[in-house]
């Protein structure tokens, strides 16, 4: 089996982010980087598939700076065979842009599966792996939890508000993978080793025009620190009291 | 004066809220840009129709109803098709969708067959001139974009409760649209909907929300946590990743990062430490609650109210009490 997964740099979150002097865009300064959470499910889901349609391949294809190179490392030191950098210093804001990009890449290269992450944590945007899906004319099931794939058909899961559905689908076909189909490998030693040697191809990305424009970028505002009712149970009433209130939610 | 378009959604032959937030936010675009239509499409099985009259309640000026026995399911090969066929052939300013896993699915395959420019998920709208400007919560919550959209069709999804459903009658003239696509012939079908927690109300929609931690210790220790809920009456129940990752609740109810993302009116957290990964789900929640047994625990600094102690023992004193203030207001 051919499949291709694309994996996004994104900012580890766990910081106070600034927002930079345009106004409209994040400051990077000491910002540390990773492979979007559900990019690294997609990477599971996608080596877990080859496992087990032996012999395959397995491509990770990331848009971003050169620096998305380590990212890209990553997956091939979790077991991935090649990896393809599309180059761009700067990203749109604008999903379709970049689809067009992966798109442009991804077409013809005879993949049976195309995965990507639900939602990339940065953008937040959930658009991107259906867009592209469209883009290429491929059968696409979007948030996947469960996924049983064989003899060129695939079934899937996903959650909606309050439901589940269960589709139906025909190879070769694009998943966006949710949180819940798997739990990402931790790269071994030896598969660190061994991403060293594998292949990494870098080209410049074809963005499209961008549509959808960044006006302004601000941090929220601070939520102020509450005040401690009291302990136990001995505070409830007077929680409730404050509920009725004050906050007027009872 | 432009018309603006608006996609409803529905499940087992029903609209959904979304739907009309998706009405009214399209009618609130069309009044904000020179007081052009609002036309709303719903499709389903034969007698989808009836939802029109509820449309038109709140701002649709016209219905289309697109009617097949294979849209009985969301079909999103067919709907895609129909939906981009009638964008272009309508000339519209907008087109709305919902923020929802039916709308996020559906508004990306629009965007891509149109070409045409998508702002996801927005919590609030507004016209600037020639431009429609989406505010649209980026980086887990830490900062809040604005998207600005100059081209038409502008495409936008709305997030859930982000936009109030207002009375605002008009004619809602039905008109029968066929499928762009044979929905029959898709290549994808969603074979089954399983309801989860039926007649309970979806995070999404609910106005309070009552989340279990791990500080609960067990799945069965959960009825503390629905107990709660009951008492307000209209409330969800909603986890962490350390509750989901036990399996002591489904995933569909984790609040987070990678979980939902709600802004209820009241959130009561319970034994949840308030790690900043749970923080990103519902930090927008007008009003926070917090009980927990440590007075460090990071839940705290974003609690309007706190209370420092044994779930087991707050837990249920605090639903009695509940019960006991709404039986009496
Ligand atoms: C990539 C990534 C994504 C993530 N996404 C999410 C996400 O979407 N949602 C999410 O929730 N987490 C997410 N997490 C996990 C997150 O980091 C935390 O581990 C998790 O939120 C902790 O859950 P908790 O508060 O239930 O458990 P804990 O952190 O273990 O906290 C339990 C709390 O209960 C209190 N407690 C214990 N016993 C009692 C008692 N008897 N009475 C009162 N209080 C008590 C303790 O003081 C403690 O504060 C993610 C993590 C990563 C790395
Ligand atoms: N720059 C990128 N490079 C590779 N994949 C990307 C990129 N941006 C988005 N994706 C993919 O598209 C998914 C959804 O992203 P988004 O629509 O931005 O939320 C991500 O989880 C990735 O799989």
């Amino acid at each position: 089996m051919k499949i291709a997964v694309c994996i996004k740099r994104v900012p580890v979150m766990e910081v106070k982010f600034a927002i930079g002097k345009d106004g409209a865009s994040v400051d990077e300064t000491g910002l540390k980087y990773d492979v979007n959470d559900f990019d690294l499910w997609a990477v599971e889901a996608a080596l877990q598939l080859n496992e087990k349609n032996a012999p395959g391949e397995v491509t990770v294809v990331s848009l971003g700076p050169d620096a998305a190179a380590e990212q890209l490392r990553k997956a091939l030191s979790m077991g991935a065979d090649r990896a393809v950098l599309l180059k761009a210093d700067k990203q749109p804001p604008d999903g379709l842009a970049v689809a067009e990009a992966l798109a442009a890449e991804l077409r013809g290269g005879n993949y049976d599966v195309i995965f990507f992450g639900k939602k990339a944590i940065d953008s937040d945007a959930q658009t991107v792996g259906p867009m592209v899906a469209e883009l290429l004319d491929l059968p696409c099931v979007t948030s996947v939890f469960k996924l049983d794939i064989a003899g060129g058909k695939g079934t899937a899961q996903r959650a909606l508000e309050g439901a589940t559905e269960t589709v139906e689908f025909p190879l070769p076909a694009v998943i966006t993978v949710d949180e819940g189909l798997n739990k990402e490998r931790l790269p071994s030693l030896k598969g660190i080793m061994a991403a060293k040697k594998k292949p990494m191809e870098t080209k410049p990305a074809q963005i499209g025009t961008a549509g959808v424009t960044m006006a302004k970028m601000e941090l929220p505002p601070e939520r102020g620190a509450g005040r401690i009712v009291g302990q136990g149970a001995a505070a409830v009433p007077e929680l409730v009291k404050l509920l009725q209130t004050e906050a007027k939610v009872i | 004066m432009a018309n603006v378009f608006a996609y409803v959604e529905t499940r087992g032959g029903e609209g959904r809220k979304a739907g009309l937030e998706a009405v009214s936010a399209a009618r609130l675009l069309a009044d904000q840009t020179g007081g052009g239509e609002v036309h709303a499409l719903v499709a389903g099985a034969p007698g989808i129709a009836g939802q029109s009259a509820r449309l038109a309640e709140v701002g649709a000026d016209v219905v289309l109803v697109v009617e097949h026995a294979a849209l009985a399911h969301y079909n999103p090969e067919a709907i895609a098709a129909t939906v981009a066929a009638r964008i272009t052939s309508g000339g519209y300013r907008a087109a709305v969708f919902s923020a929802t896993s039916q709308g996020k699915d559906l508004s990306p395959r629009v965007a891509a067959k149109l070409r045409a420019p998508l702002a996801p998920d927005a919590v609030a709208l507004a016209v600037d001139g020639d431009a429609i400007v989406v505010r649209h919560p980026m980086y887990t919550g830490k900062i809040i974009g604005s998207l600005k959209i100059t081209a038409s069709p502008a495409l936008l999804s709305i997030r859930l409760g982000a936009i109030p459903v207002t009375p605002n009658a008009k004619a809602g003239r039905m008109e029968q649209v066929q499928p762009a696509t044979d929905p029959a012939a898709a290549r994808v079908k969603v074979t089954q909907v399983v309801e989860g927690n039926t007649g309970k109300v979806d995070l999404g929609e609910a106005p309070v929300i009552v989340a279990g931690g791990r500080g609960l210790k067990s799945a069965d220790n959960f009825k503390l946590v629905e107990q709660l809920a009951d008492s307000f009456g209209n409330a969800a129940v909603g986890a962490t990743r350390a509750v989901t990752d036990e399996g002591w609740r489904p995933h569909s109810e984790q609040i987070g990062q990678t979980g939902r993302v709600v802004s209820p009116e009241l959130y009561v957290a319970v034994g949840i430490s308030g790690a900043i990964q749970h923080l990103a789900g519902m930090r927008t929640s007008k009003t926070i609650v917090a009980i927990n047994k440590d007075k460090e625990a990071p839940i705290f600094k974003v609690a309007d109210y706190g209370i420092v102690g044994d779930v087991f023992e707050v837990v249920p004193a605090l639903a009695e009490a509940v019960k006991q203030a709404k039986a009496n207001g």
